[in-house]
């Protein structure tokens, strides 16, 4: 039983070692060497600044971007989370009708239910980076009007969100989706005009 | 139609990876040659030359399972320490403060027993050299124990008139560097090619588009994102585990991920068939797990994509990510708590009631649908021992299975194994109902209160550790029972299973005759199907009626809370 005990506490050591230090560090390693702009979280610069990842959401709002999805820690990563409202949350159901009401204020919906579900929903890591196609098409008309585009530039934006929209992974794996920030990257280089007059 | 896909083509690739995987753990375990002993052959020799190992030195099952018991013990302590000092230590870029008693002892408690139940947030709570020392390690060597306990058990099953059950330090070893590291390290370049982060690098602050700031946390979340899921630990390196951005970016990597859990498991299953030298064997184990599966998915599935009168909604995205989408985060739901991974890609908590349920109930059946590397093996041996008793008792033989004889001692055993999880779990539910520090972390009203309780339980005693994540359990009350639960769940079964062990590698064989009721059959499938679901029904069916049923009525007529 003693040397058990010995072996164990050795045992323990040598593990924490492999899997613990030598393990991480070699996949850092690799890691770093391999895929070195992915493996530090896929940062997007703009003018020297970090401006934000590629994977993870922002908090858009105002009517000349698209939105993100709702998150319940609004955007904020530290922690990541998600609301872990129950099906028949009275909470969850007030949010979500005055979502779709709004939703469909805004972007001149006739009925609030046609509003796409992501939008009315918060995602699971409070980050999704993504939306629906859709739920970038039905924005379209509100992010023209709000940055006054001219028929040109109304074009570009519409093929902009048909080249981006991501298909299924493999042609099946997950869902057709589109990188919202992006989007609103390529939207800013399309630009903005004055009201006319 | 793509969902239906991506569903079948997961169940095809279980099924076609599971044997090929089964066979080569065999090799490894029983000692034949195989092609990584000239990659990792060297590593084996001198972790024993150092550790003082000797591989060939058998056990009993007494020695085995102090081995086994020591180990975690000092894991545990280490586990507790490293927390409880880390603002002390190196490798803590963003300071973070030294973490409470009550929630060390239970991130303790949860790796070493292969729960990984997320008291913690990752990102805020543990600095990158707990995550990687502490947690890390765990996520490897407590999967390998899953495993040693299983072999052990195996051995004794197989083996005739012998104490000598294997070398617990052996298997662990073999374990780790044949079948573990090796996948761990393909899956993590996967991962990181797909967008997975994995650097030492400070936290990056950036200014949003517009024009706020936010911090983006990153680390070496790969390597310990795809070792979580092979060793069905499933303890996230984020707090929103595999459905954030970073530890699972893309639908493959779900894939990936859902493969990942599964796989061990599922193999183990055809290598149990290796050492019985009976295929059917295995194969009727493995259909018997895989009915389950199915029919649980199918149930998930239905009322996912059933109306919510409450949400005036089909198939809802509450605390669902938009690139996996809704059958994935079903499948996902179903696939993790079969496997008692505990991983997930959408919040449990938000999942339609009765999707809910089968998500819990899974967990309660004991984590044997697949269930924990190693665990989910030995825990269907044990519903193996007591359907061939129960069969004993209807035809009036004296129960056997593989030749041996099950007499009183195994069936004590047994049924301890049974016993022991579903008298905590709804022991512990019972008193966080009555108690106000038990109700005051809830986070939903109305039965899903009772919902949240009840799955943490159930979560915690079955070594999952998914959750309703609404409920507040880093509280000292839930650290505290959450952490005996999960002890409980793990030893109160291990040391049941390695006396079993131990006295089955006794006994003798008698030689296979037309009286001898087989265990290789469809009648014995259905037969073990009936008896889980009979065993499970009739412990749980009070509480989800009170809890998830009692919720599907009421959501279809409308009513909140």
């Amino acid at each position: 039983m003693k040397t058990q005990t010995i072996i164990a506490l050795k045992f323990l050591l040598v593990m924490t070692i492999l899997t613990g230090i030598i393990y991480p560090l070699l996949m850092t390693g690799l890691a770093q060497l391999g895929f070195p702009s992915k493996a530090n979280g896929s940062l997007i610069m703009k003018d020297g600044k970090v401006i934000g990842s590629e994977l993870i959401g922002q908090k858009f709002d105002s009517s000349i971007y698209f939105w993100s999805r709702p998150s319940a820690i609004g955007y904020n990563p530290i922690p990541s989370g998600a609301s872990n409202y129950g099906p028949t949350s009275d909470t969850l159901k007030k949010q979500v009708g005055a979502r779709r009401v709004f939703f469909a204020k805004m972007n001149s919906l006739s009925d609030p239910l046609s509003t796409p579900k992501e939008m009315v929903f918060a995602s699971g890591s409070g980050l999704d980076p993504h939306i629906s196609p859709e739920a970038a098409l039905v924005q379209a008309d509100r992010v023209i009007k709000a940055r006054h585009l001219n028929d040109n530039q109304k074009e570009e934006l519409l093929k902009k969100i048909k080249d981006m929209t991501q298909a299924p992974q493999f042609l099946c794996l997950g869902e057709p989706r589109i990188n919202v920030l992006i989007l609103n990257l390529e939207l800013d280089k399309i630009g903005q005009n004055l009201p006319v007059r | 139609m793509n969902e239906a896909i991506q569903i079948v083509l997961f169940m095809v690739a279980l099924a076609a990876l599971s044997p090929l995987l089964g066979r080569y753990m065999a090799k490894v375990f029983i000692g034949e040659k195989h092609f990584m002993k000239p990659v990792f052959g060297w590593l084996e020799t001198s972790i024993y030359k150092v550790s003082g190992v000797k591989s060939e030195e058998e056990m009993n099952w007494k020695t085995y399972l102090y081995g086994v018991l020591l180990f975690n013990l000092f894991g545990m302590v280490v586990l507790f320490l490293l927390q409880m000092f880390q603002a002390y230590l190196p490798l803590n870029t963003e300071k973070l403060p030294n973490v409470s008693w009550h929630l060390s002892f239970n991130t303790a408690a949860s790796f070493i027993t292969n729960t990984n139940w997320q008291s913690y947030s990752g990102e805020n709570t543990l600095s990158y050299l707990v995550q990687m020392m502490g947690l890390t390690v765990q996520n490897f060597v407590s999967a390998a124990t899953g495993i040693a306990v299983v072999l052990a058990l195996i051995r004794g099953l197989t083996r005739k008139t012998t104490d000598a059950l294997g070398n617990f330090w052996a298997d662990m070893t073999r374990s780790v560097i044949y079948v573990l590291l090796p996948l761990s390290i393909i899956l993590t370049m996967v991962f990181v090619s797909q967008g997975a982060v994995q650097t030492f690098s400070h936290y990056v602050k950036a200014t949003t588009l517009q024009g706020t700031e936010q911090v983006i946390p990153l680390g070496p979340a790969a390597s310990q994102s795809v070792i979580k899921q092979l060793g069905t630990n499933g303890g996230g390196f984020f707090n929103a585990n595999a459905a954030h951005p970073f530890e699972s970016p893309t639908p493959f990597t779900n894939f990936l991920e859902m493969l990942a859990l599964l796989i061990i498991s599922s193999s183990l299953v055809f290598t149990y068939g290796h050492y019985m030298k009976s295929k059917r064997q295995a194969r009727a184990i493995f259909i018997t797990m895989f009915i389950l599966f199915a029919v649980g998915l199918a149930i998930s599935l239905w009322s996912e994509y059933s109306h919510n009168n409450v949400l005036n909604i089909s198939g809802n995205m509450e605390g669902k990510e938009t690139r996996f989408g809704v059958a994935n985060s079903v499948l996902f739901s179903v696939v993790t708590t079969d496997a008692s991974c505990g991983a997930v890609n959408c919040m449990h908590d938000s999942l339609s009631p009765l999707s809910g349920m089968v998500s819990m109930f899974n967990m309660m059946l004991g984590e044997i649908i697949f269930g924990g590397v190693g665990s989910g093996l030995y825990g269907i041996i044990i519903f193996i021992i007591l359907t061939v008793f129960i069969a004993g008792l209807m035809v009036g033989r004296t129960p056997e299975y593989l030749g041996k004889k099950i007499e009183a001692f195994e069936m004590k055993m047994a049924i301890l194994a049974i016993l022991a999880p579903s008298i905590v779990i709804k022991l512990f539910s019972a008193i966080a109902c009555s108690i106000p520090a038990g109700v005051s972390s809830l986070n939903n009203a109305g039965p899903h209160g009772l919902s949240e309780i009840l799955y943490a339980f159930s979560s915690a005693a079955g070594n999952n550790g998914s959750a309703f994540g609404g409920l507040n359990a880093n509280t000292v009350f839930y650290n505290l029972m959450i952490g005996f639960d999960m002890l409980i769940g793990r030893f109160g079964i291990i040391v049941p299973v390695m006396a079993i062990a131990g006295s089955m590698a006794k006994k003798k064989v008698t030689p296979v005759s037309s009286g001898t009721f087989r265990t290789d059959n469809w009648l014995f499938v259905m037969l073990l199907i009936s008896v889980i679901l009979i065993v499970g029904g009739l412990t749980f069916f009070p509480p989800l009626a009170l809890g998830p049923i009692v919720e599907h009525f009421l959501m279809n007529l409308g009513v909140t809370f």
